[in-house]
């Protein structure tokens, strides 16, 4: 839809533009701000701040014996926040107090029971049951632990029983996630299939949500004529693997991956990140002006090239969420629908920027981001704009829409560039029927699927209206010209009339 | 001997007006139509030129009064005469392409016979695409479809038209005209190759004297 003004131009035309005109440089990548987002345009529009940092946790800062080393899990359970210090086997569990600081409150580093041993190697992730009961990801003892919230010893998951899977490779749980009924879902590393479900019994259950198989038009022409020795040297087709997962408050998962390619995304054959129902089915919606991968351009830059690579995710209540780019060092929040609200961060060492962005999990609207590299903890809070799009979103989920439109209102004062404010304000009005109104809002940020919910009511109240008028046009339009020819005819019967002609 | 009517006789209006009339009795009488445009002398010059610039302000209007569901223009970037030249430059190659060939194969159409009986061709166009621009905004996203197909069977109409038409002024017959529209596309694309390849020595060639240029300068 986009651009279809210029694509009539065709080969020859854009061949002979490039000699007129030479290359019309593009709307070139610009420097821009911690926080930004994408306009319909997919340029850049900076932005005010949405999440800012409120404090950064090291291992001194948590007066912590041993230094963490390659930490890769963040899980946040109510008021509690636990590190996976996968360099050290222990797991950190932290708690926030009431002026919202960080303190350790227990190192997990072993559990009691169990049939060998009952400490962890290189544990990725925690989760932690409505029960409370404990799950463990133990990544170098191949197992999925199940333990009580004092640590004793339930039960384990090994290896997926399924005879679709190579016997020969090494079980490593890599990512849980647990739902109400204490079901498990693993993300594990080398195994493609989806994600790895066990009942609450411990059985496995089968795969859900494999990603699709992704290969283009060519390599598939050229796998057919290649020899053995070329096969052997070219990847083959297979699904990727998922890198993380986060059960969000409905029990849907929300799962994202980084083994992603820069021309799949752009022609939509991998999606970034999924949200699957019981079943596997990916129903994340996908509203936005361009698809859910983060950074839209992709140029290299500070040692870093090609797509945003999502490490990790987390949903809020609200049902936004936000993704984790582990390349870029950014996170990327989604609204409900689909629509990028914004994206901060970079590679750096500030605070705010990271090295090697690993994960991210919220308690209340407050968010944390762990970095892999540099061992630290980073705490992010809603600044007023933050606050202000997240009470409109909130409003509007509750059917407060004359409030979201007046809080959106207030959104588009801190930032006219804000494209979400815009389609806020319209869709408060679509709902409280001011159509006309809201038509105004879509057009100017070219919403086209609410324009259209928005004009087809204003179509059918205007047509109401009008009806009279219509019918009078219509029938004005048939009867006049039918009168105008009677008329002409009854003039030439009695021009021609016998009567008439006798005098003659 | 008849002089040769200027726009100040009323004759040549009355000429230039039937001779417009005319392009709508081409639109529904392809054969019939362009076979009298030139060898019944029932077209003008200035007819032709006006309907070129009507489909070239009809062009323009659309970007901005289509709705935009349809076309959104980035208007930042938008070069109005590059845009124009979406029009112009393909006919003038066209024109030219199709000329050359045609008058090496007893095409009995001149130059500016095929310019005329192409701007005549390009009629639907704007016959079309105006009607259509303002319907534009009278439809939903669901309706996308009316306006999409109808818009498309213009630029189709169009083609059939310019076909027809270099079919009835050069007195081809369809399996001849067919062969040369499809050749004169091909001619069109090695004027685009020949075109390409002038501006790049003319570019590498002044290139070469600036840095004679400079090089000297240096010296001196």
């Amino acid at each position: 839809m986009r651009g279809t003004a210029l694509a009539t131009a065709g080969l020859i035309l854009s061949l002979s533009l490039i000699t007129v005109s030479g290359t019309t440089s593009h709307a070139a990548m610009h420097e821009h701000g911690y926080t930004y987002r994408y306009d319909y345009w997919e340029d850049v529009q900076d932005s005010p701040d949405v999440f800012a940092v409120t404090a950064s946790y090291t291992s001194a800062d948590l007066a912590l014996d041993l230094k963490m080393k390659n930490p890769q899990g963040l899980y946040a359970h109510g008021d509690n926040l636990y590190i996976c210090d996968t360099g050290n086997n222990r797991i950190i569990e932290l708690v926030r107090d009431e002026t919202k600081q960080l303190s350790v409150t227990r190192i997990i580093s072993s559990f009691r029971g169990g049939n060998g041993v009952n400490t962890f190697v290189e544990p990725t992730d925690i989760a932690i049951s409505d029960a409370g009961n404990v799950f463990i990801a133990d990544q170098g003892n191949a197992r999925v632990l199940k333990l009580t919230a004092d640590l004793d010893y339930i039960m384990e998951y090994g290896k997926p029983d399924d005879s679709a899977l190579d016997q020969g490779i090494v079980f490593q749980p890599y990512k849980i996630a647990v739902d109400t009924a204490e079901r498990v879902y693993c993300v594990a590393r080398g195994i493609n299939k989806g994600l790895c479900k066990y009942e609450a019994d411990g059985s496995f259950s089968g795969f859900v949500g494999a990603l699709p198989a992704t290969y283009n038009l060519w390599d598939y022409l050229w796998k057919k004529v290649a020899s053995q020795e070329q096969l052997a040297r070219m990847n083959s087709f297979v699904p990727t693997e998922y890198d993380n997962l986060y059960m969000d408050y409905e029990g849907f998962i929300y799962a994202v991956t980084g083994n992603v390619k820069e021309e799949d995304l752009e022609n939509g054959q991998v999606t970034a990140v999924r949200k699957l129902n019981l079943i596997g089915n990916d129903i994340l919606v996908r509203n936005g002006d361009y698809d859910n991968y983060g950074d839209l351009y992709m140029g290299d830059g500070g040692g870093h090239q090609g797509p945003s690579l999502f490490s990790d995710v987390t949903v809020f209540d609200n049902d936004t969420y936000v993704c984790l780019d582990r390349n870029r060092g950014r996170a990327f929040g989604y609204d409900d629908q689909g629509r990028l609200m914004f994206a901060f961060g970079g590679n750096g060492n500030e605070d705010g920027y990271f090295n090697w962005a690993i994960g991210i999990d919220h308690i209340g609207t407050d968010l944390f981001i762990l970095d892999q590299q540099t061992a630290t903890l980073t705490a992010f809070s809603l600044t007023e704009f933050g606050q202000l799009v997240f009470r409109a979103i909130e409003e509007f989920d509750h059917g407060d829409y004359s409030a979201s439109g007046a809080t959106w209102e207030e959104v588009m004062r801190l930032n006219g560039n804000y494209d979400l404010a815009y389609i806020g304000i319209g869709r408060s009005l679509l709902r409280q029927e001011r159509y006309r109104e809201a038509m105004d809002y879509f057009e100017i940020k070219y919403d086209d699927e609410n324009y259209s919910k928005a004009f087809k009511q204003y179509r059918k109240e205007w047509v109401e209206e009008h009806i009279v008028w219509i019918v009078v046009v219509i029938l004005a339009l048939f009867l006049i010209p039918l009168g105008i020819g009677r008329y002409r005819k009854i003039r030439h019967d009695i021009a021609t009339a016998d009567i008439f002609l006798i005098d003659q | 001997m008849e002089q040769a009517l200027t726009w100040k006789d009323k004759a040549w209006w009355a000429k230039y007006w039937d001779s417009l009339k005319f392009a709508f009795y081409c639109m529904t009488h392809p054969l019939d139509g362009f076979w009298d445009l030139t060898h019944e002398k029932r077209g003008t010059m200035a007819a032709a030129n006006t309907i070129l610039i009507v489909t070239l302000i009809v062009r323009i209007m659309k970007l901005r009064f289509t709705s935009f569901i349809f076309i959104t223009v980035y208007w930042e970037e938008l070069n109005i005469f590059l845009y124009l030249a979406s029009v112009l430059f393909p006919l003038a190659l066209w024109v030219v392409g199709n000329w050359a060939l045609t008058t090496l194969f007893d095409g009995k159409g001149r130059l500016g016979q095929v310019y005329m009986a192409t701007c005549y061709g390009l009629l639907p166009y704007p016959v079309v695409q105006l009607p259509l621009m303002l319907l534009s905004n009278g439809v939903t996203v669901d309706e996308r479809e009316f306006y999409t197909v109808i818009s498309a069977l213009s630029l189709i109409y169009a083609g059939i038209l310019i076909i027809a038409a270099m079919g009835q002024i050069h007195e081809f017959s369809g399996a001849k005209n067919l062969l040369f529209t499809i050749a004169s596309l091909f001619a069109m694309l090695v004027m685009v190759f020949l075109l390409l390849l002038f501006f790049s020595m003319i570019t590498e060639g002044v290139s070469y004297i600036v840095s004679l240029v400079r090089e000297m300068l240096f010296r001196m």
